[in-house]
């Protein structure tokens, strides 16, 4: 029974970073109706600047909101320079350049920093909560910071004009348009905003599972997995879905398939639920009509 | 793009063209002959990497280009190919190039089962199912229940066929035949495909599937036979390159495979048939030139650390769609038609 | 007369000049003022750390080059990347023989890509040195006398843990750490070994993962319910860290063996926290250049000199930039034994030959030895405790026989 208790503990701390990247997600996926692959490699490549800086002799706190300044301006100006030009291109246009996106952030942090692994330090202090080294504080905050994050963005979509301008945009954006709302600003604060959480989200993983350019690949996945069961479109059920996504992959693999075939679990996830409920759990259904 | 699509294949002279281009593509070899040389056979080693990558792209552009839909997974269809070719090799003693239809049908049920739940994927999700395809499925070959027969982490070793009947051939100039040989009926069939009957249902499904399906088109069956054989294509290519490498290991089916295939697919120019030869090449010299590039980007702009390849790809890629997004096949397309309207 | 003498001329000059022809003889790539080396290498990709080699012997070469070269020849040193993925290094190692014509490959990195072109090397006669890979397999003369490995190998090292363990411990219950791949299985065999035929009853638990993991912490708590009081630990140096810092925070206290793949202070120990890794055991055969006894010997100082100029900008705790370092040197031995008969039978031939080689940075007392029978350069390694901030030697040097 303990560790059944464990691995539910242990599958919630892999959960909070899960949905902490899933928020980024459906952030992008709100505000711009996209999906983008390359979340992972613009979360990795900020945290290697607050690596940096940190390394350099800032304090930690001020590397902290810098570096989310400076992903928030480079996700603007991603949006405006490299996506906006090719707003009504295909699909297939988007997805290259994502994956364009992923395959530069990775190999230039490779380049610049190296793929030995540096540690990264936690704002949290060292102290174990439950005296039996389950939970560290480490792992609380990343869940304290990710409901916060959460609960930030519920209010802000739901409760502010910006917020709804934005949706707005994504949604529909030629009535948009026509109410005076200025779709492409709309498009490129959602990106920002975007970068922004996946740099916190990085800040938060890093001291977990160490910094190095290929940290984000294997949890991209269950965050796609996890945003997706919950409801991309939804950040509530993106984080609700990636703490799913964690404890399952986690009871999953010590008591049924074994630790070998995780990945193939994610897999059959996302497939399933884009199969039977594409929405996620938490997502309405939106019907397009003709 | 459609219209791209249906010009070039309705235009006079196309077969007088395409025949030129295999004839030309056929003689290489024989210069191996003539000209002595310690790296000839180095070269027909790339013409067949070359050619094998082309098939690749043939696979991928049949599904995106002709048809709309999208796949970031091919490496999973690529490797299940090589693995087919490998095993069938190894433990059932089937001569090689008997192993190529087997993986070409194999493929085939494997897409055709994988485009059932792509149906209901549009865009993005049907990128991102695949996505996740790609990185499960060196996970999944090294799993321990088949390793018996995959040979888990270690992979296969193959032996590298000799010409047959005695021919005075090199094993490697005999490999390339065999390449163009399977690419000139891939190629072929697909063609005729394109200017049939069904390529049309795939196209129309691709500019507006709503109005094709009102239109009578079977849309559901048309997108995963389409899936399936443009799997069962890049399946085919797989087993080449079993063949002509003499080995199957998971970590050479990664994303970064999958990305490659995508790579030439943009390059060679999207829903062109002459571009996924183009790709093909491309995908071959720019892998090899990467460390020239680098070199020549660090002293050209006085860079501190050797840029690496995928940063070059990237940008490469993030280019091309923005001044080139029909590939270079469409570049030339385009250029051709506008030398045609000055004259 | 004159020309019996013409004769005899001719026929003395003809004797003399084929002697000297015999002398100097040349494999492909080498010329009177060069020896062209291959080398395949992980630069991108997922195995990227361990490019870290290439570089640093890249540097040494060019030291190398500085000073004359080697009798007289520079080394032109060509490392290409290979990102790991075997279909390329397949291709590059066509390259490098048939189009560049490099005389020989030198320490390509990485088992499955090694595998590749193994056969290859071998059919084209050119010789496959020093593979920087612990794989068990690469010390068959018989039937592949082109290819010879060099570090002591994974199964090797495993059996020394395991044959320690159950010297060592009483009632051991063993829980094991392994990536899923040929490195973990290789390791995995020879620890078997190690422990002996009852091996099943003192294996408690058994937790494998993938590259692609976020984290190994569902699998150290896997381990840790087994009530294990032993815990072999096979990974690679980022699991590595996250597993020594997990153990840690969960107050499990087993007897920590770890593999000397992720023993590198810099890449490993340092990020997993020094004060979680005191007590863990590991084998070595390269000196820890963090271990302050040998600060003063001469082989360090000359390392660190190296270092400081050519490579000013490497991480020296990474220990790759050590075990690099290392091989060079027998390289270099095999050349200057070849002399001008640097065909490629001959580099097989002296590499074959090595006697009682000591090299700098080498544990004391580890000498290199190969024969035509015998292709495992080295075979001896210490076990080292981790203590303070540095890897600590204790026990004797232990020799095991091959494969």
């Amino acid at each position: 029974m303990e560790f059944f208790v464990q691995q539910i503990a242990s599958g919630m701390t892999s959960g909070a970073i899960y949905a902490c990247v899933a928020l980024g997600l459906v952030m992008i996926y709100v505000s711009t109706d996209h999906i983008n692959f390359a979340q992972g490699e613009m979360a990795m490549f900020a945290t290697y600047l607050a690596w940096a800086m940190i390394d350099a002799g800032v304090p930690y706190w001020v590397a902290f909101g810098s570096t989310i300044l400076v992903a928030f301006f480079s996700g603007l100006l991603i949006q405006r320079v490299i996506l906006k030009p090719l707003e009504t291109a295909p699909v297939l246009a988007l997805v290259v350049c994502f994956i364009a996106l992923l395959s530069i952030f990775n190999a230039l942090a490779g380049m610049i920093w190296s793929f030995t692994i540096k540690q990264f330090p936690s704002p949290f202090p060292r102290i174990d909560i439950f005296g039996n080294g389950l939970v560290s504080a480490q792992q609380i905050g990343v869940v304290a910071v990710t409901l916060v994050m959460l609960a930030i963005l519920t209010v802000f979509f739901r409760y502010t004009t910006l917020g709804l301008a934005m949706r707005a945009a994504a949604q529909n954006a030629t009535s948009a348009r026509l109410m005076g709302v200025r779709v492409s600003w709309m498009l490129a604060l959602g990106w920002g905003l975007a970068s922004g959480i996946g740099a916190i989200a990085g800040m938060l993983v890093a001291p977990i599972v160490f910094l190095d350019p290929n940290m984000m690949t294997g949890i991209l996945v269950y965050g796609f997995a996890g945003a997706l069961v919950g409801g991309i479109a939804n950040p509530l059920g993106a984080v609700a879905g990636g703490f799913i996504v964690g404890v399952l992959e986690n009871l999953v693999g010590s008591y049924i398939i074994g630790n070998e075939l995780k990945l193939s679990f994610a897999l059959i996830m996302v497939v399933g639920v884009l199969l039977l409920k594409p929405a996620g759990i938490f997502g309405r259904v939106i019907v397009r009509r003709v | 793009m459609a219209a791209l699509a249906r010009s070039w294949a309705t235009k006079p002279g196309i077969g007088l063209v395409a025949s030129v281009f295999w004839i030309g593509l056929a003689a290489l070899p024989l210069i191996g002959s003539v000209w002595e040389s310690p790296s000839f056979d180095y070269y027909m080693f790339m013409g067949q990497s070359m050619l094998i990558y082309a098939i690749s792209v043939l696979g991928l552009n049949l599904l995106i280009g002709f048809n709309g839909q999208i796949s970031l997974g091919h490496s999973a269809f690529f490797a299940v190919g090589a693995y087919t070719a490998a095993i069938l090799m190894n433990f059932g003693g089937i001569p090689y190039w008997a192993t190529l239809p087997v993986a070409a049908v194999v493929c085939f049920g494997a897409g055709f089962l994988f485009g059932f739940p792509a149906l209901k994927l549009e865009g993005h999700y049907l990128a991102l199912a695949t996505f996740t395809l790609a990185i499960a499925v060196p996970q999944l070959l090294k799993h321990k229940s088949i390793a018996g027969w995959t040979g888990g982490v270690g992979g296969l070793l193959l032996d590298k066929p000799d010409p047959p009947f005695g021919l005075p051939l090199t094993a490697d100039q005999w490999l390339y035949y065999l390449c163009l040989a399977v690419a000139m009926v891939l190629f072929w069939i697909v063609f005729n495909m394109l200017r049939g009957r069904s390529g049309r249902a795939m196209m129309a499904i691709r500019d507006h599937a709503m109005a094709a399906g009102t239109m009578g088109i079977d849309t559901a069956l048309y997108k995963t036979a389409t899936f399936g054989i443009s799997a069962g294509i890049t399946g085919v290519a797989g087993a080449l390159s079993a063949i002509t490498i003499a080995y199957v290991a998971p970590d050479s089916f990664t994303l970064q495979l999958s990305i490659s295939f995508l790579v030439g697919l943009v390059v060679g120019g999207i829903a062109s048939l002459p571009g996924c030869m183009i790709g093909g090449a491309f995908i071959v010299l720019v892998q090899n030139s990467s460390q020239s590039i680098s070199d020549w980007m660090k002293d050209t702009f006085s860079l501190r650390y050797d840029v690496p390849a995928w940063a070059i790809y990237g940008t490469l890629l993030l280019l091309l769609m923005f001044f080139l997004p029909n590939g270079i096949a469409g570049g030339l397309a385009a250029i051709r038609s506008r030398l045609g309207r000055k004259s | 007369m004159i020309r019996r003498r013409t004769a005899l001329l001719s026929a003395a000059s003809l004797a003399i000049a084929g002697q000297a022809r015999a002398q100097k003889k040349y494999a492909p790539g080498v010329t009177d003022t060069e020896i062209k080396i291959g080398q395949t290498m992980p630069y991108s990709g997922n195995a990227s750390a361990y490019g870290v080699a290439g570089r640093n012997q890249a540097a040494y070469f060019r030291m190398i080059n500085e000073g004359g070269g080697i009798n007289g020849r520079k080394i032109n040193f060509i490392s290409l990347d290979d990102g790991y993925s075997p279909p390329k290094t397949m291709e590059l190692a066509r390259q490098l023989v048939e189009r560049d014509q490099v005389a020989f490959l030198f320490y390509p990195l990485g088992t499955q890509t090694n595998t590749a072109i193994q056969k290859y090397m071998n059919q084209k006669k050119v010789p496959h040195l020093f593979l920087a890979t612990g794989a068990s397999k690469w010390g068959d003369p018989k039937n592949f006398p082109w290819t010879m490995g060099w570090q002591p190998d994974y199964h090797t090292e495993c059996r020394i843990f395991g044959k320690h363990i159950v010297a060592n411990i009483k009632d051991p219950k063993i829980a094991i750490l392994r990536q899923n791949d040929d490195m973990g299985n290789d390791y995995i065999g020879g620890f078997r070994e190690g422990l002996g035929a009852g091996w099943e009853k003192l294996v408690v638990a058994d937790a494998t993962y993938e590259v692609t993991d976020p984290t190994i912490d569902s699998q150290i708590l896997q381990l840790k319910n087994s009530g294990a009081n032993v815990f072999m630990n096979i990974t690679t140096p980022k699991f590595g860290a996250q597993a020594i810092k997990k153990v840690a925070e969960i107050g499990w206290k087993p007897i920590h063996y770890l593999v000397s793949v992720a023993a590198s202070v810099g890449a490993v120990m340092r990020p997993a926290g020094i004060e979680n890794g005191q007590g863990i055991i590991t084998a070595q055969f390269a000196k820890d250049v963090t271990d302050p006894r040998w600060a003063t010997s001469p082989d360090y100082i000359e390392w660190k000199a190296f270092m400081d100029k050519w490579n000013p900008t490497a991480n020296q705790l990474e220990g790759s930039n050590v075990s690099s370092y290392i091989v060079v040197h027998a390289l270099v031995q095999v050349l200057k034994q070849c002399g001008d008969d640097l065909s490629r039978e001959n580099i097989m031939r002296q590499a074959a030959n090595i006697k009682n080689l000591e090299i700098p940075l080498l544990l004391p007392g580890i000498k290199v030895n190969t024969s035509p029978t015998n292709f495992y350069p080295i075979r001896s390694e210490q076990l080292a405790r981790f203590e303070g901030d540095h890897w600590t030697l204790f026990g004797d040097l232990i020799s095991v026989e091959g494969g």
